[in-house]
């Protein structure tokens, strides 16, 4: 047997497997100003970076945990164990031929080149902390579209990355996202001119390779006014007995009249702690809408936000959570209407089974002086287990008159009576229960785009099966 | 030999008895009514011979074919040739009519076989056509918001789909008007033929009037007291149920 092809362990979860990889940059465990300064040297950041990870790293070090709130698990995390740099000391690559024949053959596997010739405007792939390979298809880079990493986005186009870098979520918004300041390192920097519709989604994709690693990358998206952009990120980590940390910064500008769709279908293996913050800036007549999937992790903390500052905007949270046994899935969303005639818009489905945890924590606000502006709320959850948990924790202050709002909840449970009256149509048990589920779900995902509706469908199967006997 | 045959069952549901020494055979080409009170016992059996879960048999056989399927899962005896058609059909909300009879059909093929959509399509819409269904019923969601007539002509849509070798049908004639009544028996009467054994349970003669059945059998406490042609459903009709558990003896008393 050929070394390259024992250093492989195959499970049949589709990210579940990982390659020995010779890391030239490692920034070892633990984090210290000592570490801050060796990404910096390593990414050669501009002063003003080095700058801003300092100040994240204090804030990151006086902040306490928000485990008054949500879970003493986090505890259980050792930021001395982690490692927040790894890299293989190359650059990000604008064709698949010239990244690294191991990291390639992971990708393969994940299915990203395909899918780029399929139906991808551009495609930035992730491989632990740097992109690997990053390509935007001619006609849309000639239309003015900026797709880069985020270390190139500064120093190339320091103009447009410094105005709104760290403007929407600050340093100190929450010890995570003073973490990822601190030491991020990849995801996406896209800028997209005014009046230009993207027509193909932008995709990312982040994966995590190396064992007790941290993941922090950073990603801003700039739409400029009138124009239209859709962007995917998809997520997976093979499965290892220590804990993995992710915990990103993802940062949306809509100008003007502008649309920006994000959407996420994560597929974290069960050590990985996935503590992301999320959330856009939409002015006047823009629209900023999140589509969440979260699948998978050991515990995940992500609440999209939309702060509605210009007059009429739009916000839009889509999420669904499946949370499998012994994972936590706290997820929600957050709308801040900051000008008159702003609507909101969440949606939110979580299925817990054995004994996951689903958690919905929705934040709504309206204040007094606002007028006419709308929210909408609907969370759903289905238990389909006796030992499930759903939990729902909506916080919505709507202030002063002509402001209106509307919260439905609901919570339901695949009875055994639905499971057998399926099972003697000949459904397994396990495809009884996918078939329940995917109808749980069925109204939010007719929404998606084709290509994750489909991909999403497949992942609740995967986890339905390997939840039955 | 070909049947689908209950012998001596015994069954209980936590520590009640509910099915005493039942006997049964009924062949391909066949309709047999079981009629009996309410408490009887026949809704069990229908359950029982499916592999309901939470019904526990303590003695006797059920065989399909001369196979023994007690210790097959609900699905297994499904893909096997066995179809109940529920008293109570559940709701499975989100899941279209058309997906779900389509996942039935795909869990029968072998492996790497795929459902060919086009056939598919035109063999439920011919079957929806003769049982006087509306197309736009096919993206409704099973059984969801349902009114009793529809929810048991749902049922007998899903029999003439998946074509079973038995076919149970509980209580089919429950909630139904008469115009209801007469469309679901002549969807069953249509299914009637060489290949197909029906076990139908009803609690009415009514329903015999419109599906007339070759054998009767009057369950009372778990057992079957008595068995005949299709005149002994008149004859139970017009001097009740209280005749037949005389006859039962004093077993049926405390029923």
């Amino acid at each position: 047997m050929k070394p390259e092809t024992k250093a492989v362990d195959i499970d049949r979860n589709v990210g579940d497997f990982h390659y020995k990889i010779d890391y030239a940059r490692d920034a070892g465990r633990g984090l210290s100003e000592k570490t801050v300064h060796f990404i910096s040297e390593v990414k050669e950041d501009p002063d003003w970076v080095r700058e801003f990870r300092l100040r994240g790293l204090k804030t990151f070090l006086e902040k306490p945990l928000p485990t008054h709130w949500a879970s003493k698990d986090l505890e259980t995390i050792d930021f001395d164990k982690i490692r927040y740099y790894l890299a293989p000391g190359t650059t990000a690559k604008r064709n698949w031929e010239e990244v690294p024949e191991d990291i390639k053959r992971t990708f393969e596997r994940l299915g990203i080149p395909e899918q780029e010739r399929k139906f991808l405007a551009g495609v930035e792939a992730q491989f632990d902390s740097e992109a690997v390979y990053s390509n935007i298809k001619k006609a849309v880079g000639e239309q003015g579209v900026i797709f880069v990493g985020s270390t190139e986005g500064l120093k190339k186009h320091p103009e447009i990355f410094r105005k709104w870098f760290g403007k929407v979520i600050p340093i100190g918004d929450n010890k995570f996202s003073a973490l990822n300041s601190a030491v991020f390192s990849g995801g996406s920097f896209i800028y997209v001119p005014p009046g230009v519709k993207v027509k193909h989604p932008l995709q990312a994709y982040f994966r995590i390779n190396a064992e007790s690693f941290g993941q922090f990358e950073r990603t801003l998206i700039i739409a400029d006014e009138g124009s239209e952009v859709t962007y995917m990120e998809g997520c997976t980590a093979p499965k290892f007995e220590t804990a993995t940390l992710h915990s990103a910064v993802v940062e949306l500008v809509a100008l003007k009249g502008a649309k920006i769709q994000y959407i996420t279908v994560q597929n974290w293996s069960s050590n990985v702690f996935n503590l992301v913050t999320k959330r856009g800036l939409a002015h006047d007549d823009a629209e900023i809408k999140w589509i969440d999937c979260n699948i998978g992790s050991r515990l995940t903390m992500k609440y999209p936000g939309v702060v509605l500052k210009g007059r009429k905007s739009r916000g839009e949270v889509l999420s669904i959570a499946l949370a499998n046994n012994g994972q936590h899935q706290d997820t929600g969303a957050k709308m801040i209407h900051a000008a008159d005639e702003t609507t909101s818009n969440i949606i939110s489905k979580s299925i817990s089974i054995g004994t996951g945890r689903a958690t919905y924590r929705g934040l709504v606000h309206v204040p007094k002086h606002l007028k006419n502006c709308k929210n909408n709320t609907e969370c759903d959850a289905l238990l389909i287990n006796a030992t499930s948990r759903t939990d729902t924790y909506p916080a919505i202050t709507v202030r002063g008159t002509g402001n209106a709002v509307q919260h439905e909840a609901s919570v339901s449970q695949v009875s055994a009576e639905q499971i057998f009256y399926m099972q003697q149509r000949g459904l397994t048990e396990a495809q009884a229960m996918s078939l329940s589920v995917n109808g749980f779900v069925n109204d939010l995902v007719r929404q998606f785009p084709m290509e994750y509706s489909v991909e999403l469908k497949r992942l609740i199967e995967l986890e339905m099966e390997g939840s039955v006997g | 030999m070909n049947e689908l045959r209950v012998d001596n069952l015994h069954v209980t549901i936590g520590d009640q008895q509910i099915v005493r020494g039942l006997s049964l055979a009924v062949p391909p080409g066949e309709v047999h009514a079981i009629m009996g009170p309410n408490g009887s016992g026949k809704s069990t059996l229908a359950k029982v011979v499916a592999g309901h879960p939470d019904y526990h048999v303590t003695k006797g056989k059920i065989t399909m074919d001369g196979a023994d399927i007690l210790g097959m899962e609900a699905d297994e005896r499904a893909r096997k040739g066995l179809f109940l058609a529920f008293q109570y059909p559940s709701e499975i909300p989100g899941v279209t009519i058309a997906n779900f009879l389509r996942a039935a059909l795909q869990a029968r093929l072998p492996e790497g076989e795929e459902l060919e959509a086009t056939d598919y399509y035109a063999k439920l819409y011919e079957k929806m056509e003769l049982l006087g269904m509306d197309r736009s019923f096919t993206s409704r969601s099973v059984n969801e918001g349902f009114s009793g007539g529809e929810k048991k002509r749902t049922e007998i849509l899903q029999l003439a789909m998946l074509q079973p070798k038995y076919a149970i049908l509980d209580e089919t004639d429950s909630g139904l008007d008469i115009d209801a009544l007469k469309v679901v028996a002549r969807g069953v009467n249509m299914m009637r033929g060489p290949g197909l054994g029906i076990l139908l349970i009803t609690h009415y003669q009514r329903l015999l009037n419109y599906i007339v059945p070759d054998h009767v059998h009057v369950m009372v406490a778990g057992r079957i007291v008595r068995s005949g042609g299709k005149e002994l459903a008149l004859e139970l009709e017009e001097r009740g149920y209280d005749w037949a558990r005389e006859s039962a003896g004093e077993m049926a008393v405390t029923r």
